[in-house]
């Protein structure tokens, strides 16, 4: 069989699959890091609308979440519109969130006493369809719970930021359990970029792709979000006494 | 006129003309209900006295039912000339329990000039008792407390007529506890069965439904079952009819809903309420059907329902608006009807905004979620941490004072030595807030460990002076 007529067959596979998934056969539109490094390894070349995306902390970040909800706030706000922010636990501190780019006016905050009603606030938030992205700060992210909320945001194009964050780091190994999300990341901190005097400079942080639908897994040096919500790639660090020099980046 | 000064309005029942009512000042002087007008003439000169005019009361007490019916609960009625009865079964977590709203309502209409007490109890009967009867401004009775609130209260609490009561003195009949220890047979033979009636009223052995006030400026519209219906979908589907039918009443007038209950009076005597509320006027069926509908989970069908009222309880001028249909300029989303679905679930929902103080924990303010952009943003140059302890926790350093950042911090039983550190920022105390802050000083210092975890720790204190601190640390927050 030549190359052309293979190729006649996947795109005709293709557009059944596609046909047979319904809602999903629009093409999907992306938000791109505009990092070509990170872009190049997600398929789309980004960030998916029209689906759910975890990101959960590394080591104690597991806890606080502070890393992984100021990377979800950077995509946020690279995202054009209103974001709905469901939480239960109320130390968020906003200036941080301005500082990463999300303009407090952009920002409804949604807090519950309970973990399901925050659930329920994102799949109505997704549903609605006026939003840019929906963020949730959860603990628990059953099988169920995730697909609705997939299924929500893929009917309305609406992108879902869920933060995962733990009450014990001990409690962090439910990340491995399966989840419908589109994307997982996990996000640790890293030593901040030197400075030629005394003072901390760049936070950097490691961002792992653990899973990405139609794609692979990958690793990422990034130097922490920008006042508009950008993150940059690091070239590898140079720094002989840098412990995490040996991770090197696989995407660079 | 003074308000020192006594008070005390007169009626008259035929030629007898007597205080019915006196003020604070008028009862330190030892004027009481029930005197004759000449005697409290006697006892004060130059008493002012303003005839009573029952009338004008009973409309202003009306007045007062439709502002609580506004703001309270949906069924709420006048209690005879001189209260207001509210059923807030299901009404009170909106306010922050039954405590927070009973003194949030006497506060606020002690902001109107009314005195007024307030009880929440099982039943109307014990509610009304306790309000007439304690002096606490007020009361609230456990559920199923009832019987221990009321046993000792005199029985002129009870809504018997004037008669019935003296006839029970005059058999040495006192207090509620005494009464129902009589038996029943000879005082229904002798008074009637008013009493027992009003004995288990108060005690919550027969219902004592409240029929809720009704103007006729009210727009609701109503549906009369011929068999009593209970499925949910059901339901919903007269529900969606009778949102249609209210929604082309109030096209007709030009409002719009700002609060809007269904009644759902079951086959047994027994009526529900659900209550939706809303940030704007609204007269899109689809948009008030959907509140109500997230509801019905909450209604008990129990045998069947035969009736369903709703009521645009609070209505707005509601104008048509013509929208300027540009395909260049960018649309902006109305999330007025995510708000308005999300606030009827009870999330709390709102906008953090710049408060003008350099304070960390009270430089953020929340704003309604709905209100205008405000368009400012924080300003702070110096990084913020994205997690924000509740309140600061204390922690063991080594530094060097004055200036130095710390070395080694322990924070939380974990020994944590300090890489990097940048600082210190300097905030002082807000003296105008608190007289405490006046010579306060916080130094701040963004400080990192081996492993790269970023914490904001702060200084009480200058370094120097005792009086600006006691020179302890505290971590106020996680960076990411």
């Amino acid at each position: 069989m030549t190359h052309a007529q293979t190729s006649k067959v996947i795109d005709d596979l293709r557009e059944r699959i596609a046909h047979l998934e319904g809602s999903i056969a629009r093409k999907t539109v992306v938000l791109p890091f505009g990092v070509a490094g990170m872009d190049e390894r997600l398929p789309g070349g980004g960030l998916a609308y029209g689906a759910v995306h975890e990101f959960a902390g590394g080591g104690s970040g597991t806890v606080d979440g502070a890393a992984a909800t100021l990377f979800a706030a950077g995509v946020a706000a690279r995202s054009k519109g209103k974001v709905l922010w469901c939480l239960t636990r109320p130390d968020l501190f906003a200036p941080a969130l301005s500082q990463a780019g999300l303009h407090p006016d952009r920002v409804i905050f949604c807090e519950s006493d309970r973990e399901e009603d925050v659930l329920a606030s994102m799949e109505e938030g997704l549903s609605f369809g006026g939003l840019a992205a929906v963020v949730g700060e959860l603990v628990r992210l059953p099988m169920t719970a995730s697909r609705r909320l997939q299924l929500a945001a893929e009917k309305t194009g609406t992108m879902g930021l869920v933060v995962r964050r733990w009450r014990r780091q001990t409690e962090a190994s439910d990340f491995g359990n399966p989840t419908a999300s589109t994307t997982r990341w996990r996000i640790s901190v890293l030593p901040s970029e030197p400075l030629p005097t005394a003072g901390v400079g760049r936070a950097r942080w490691l961002a792992e792709l653990m899973r990405v639908k139609a794609g692979e897994s990958a690793e990422f040096e990034i130097g922490a979000c920008d006042a508009k919500g950008g993150v940059c790639l690091l070239p590898i660090s140079r720094d002989g006494q840098d412990q995490t020099s040996w991770r090197g980046s696989r995407a660079s | 006129m003074p308000a020192d000064q006594p008070l005390v309005v007169i009626s008259r029942s035929g030629a007898k003309r007597w205080v019915s009512a006196a003020d604070t000042a008028a009862r330190k002087v030892g004027l009481r209900v029930g005197m004759a007008a000449s005697k409290a003439q006697a006892v004060v000169a130059n008493l002012t006295m303003v005839d009573a005019d029952p009338a004008a009361d009973a409309a202003a007490l009306e007045r007062l039912a439709i502002w609580a019916l506004r703001q309270y609960s949906p069924v709420v009625a006048v209690d005879g000339t001189d209260g207001v009865v509210m059923d807030t079964e299901g009404a009170e977590h909106l306010r922050g329990g039954e405590e927070m709203m009973i003194s949030g309502l006497v506060n606020s209409l002690r902001g109107r000039g009314l005195t007024a007490r307030a009880a929440v109890a099982d039943t109307w009967g014990a509610a009304h008792a306790l309000t007439r009867l304690t002096g606490a401004e007020t009361t609230v009775v456990p559920a199923r407390g009832t019987t221990k609130a009321v046993v000792g209260l005199p029985i002129h609490c009870l809504r018997l007529p004037p008669e019935t009561i003296q006839g029970l003195r005059v058999l040495g009949v006192e207090t509620v506890g005494e009464l129902s220890a009589m038996p029943r047979a000879p005082l229904t033979l002798r008074f009637g069965p008013q009493v027992g009636r009003r004995l288990d009223q108060l005690f919550g052995r027969i219902a004592e439904p409240i029929e809720p006030l009704r103007t006729p400026e009210l727009v609701g519209v109503s549906k009369n079952f011929q068999e009593p219906i209970g499925a949910a979908e059901t339901i919903a589907k007269y529900l969606r009819r009778l949102v249609g039918e209210l929604t082309a009443k109030l096209e007709e007038r030009g409002l719009g809903v700002r609060r809007s209950d269904l009644f759902i009076y079951r086959v047994d005597n027994t009526r529900q309420s659900i209550r939706a509320g809303l940030q704007k006027p609204v007269r899109d069926p689809a948009r008030l059907s959907k509140l109500l509908c997230d509801q019905i989970e909450k209604v008990d069908p129990g045998f069947g329902i035969e009736k369903m009222v709703l009521v645009a309880v609070m209505a707005e001028p509601l104008e048509e608006r013509q929208v300027a249909s540009s395909l260049i300029e960018e649309q902006v989303v109305d999330v007025t009807p995510l708000i308005d679905i999300l606030g009827n679930r009870g999330q709390r929902l709102y906008r953090s905004t710049p408060v003008a103080s350099d304070v960390p924990e009270r430089s953020v303010g929340r704003i309604a979620a709905t209100a205008d952009e405000t368009g400012v943003d924080w300003g702070v140059k110096w990084p913020r941490p994205s997690r924000m302890l509740p309140r600061p926790e204390e922690i063991e350093t080594m530094a060097v004072l004055p200036d130095q950042p710390p070395v080694v911090i322990t924070w939380r039983g974990k020994r944590r030595r300090i890489v990097r550190a940048d600082g210190p920022e300097r905030i002082f105390g807000e003296w105008w807030k608190r007289p405490i802050e006046m010579e306060a000083v916080r130094d701040y210092f963004v400080v990192e460990d081996e492993q790269g975890e970023r914490l904001w720790v702060y200084r009480s204190g200058d370094g120097v002076d005792a009086g600006t601190g006691s020179h302890r640390w505290f971590l106020h927050g996680v960076f990411g």
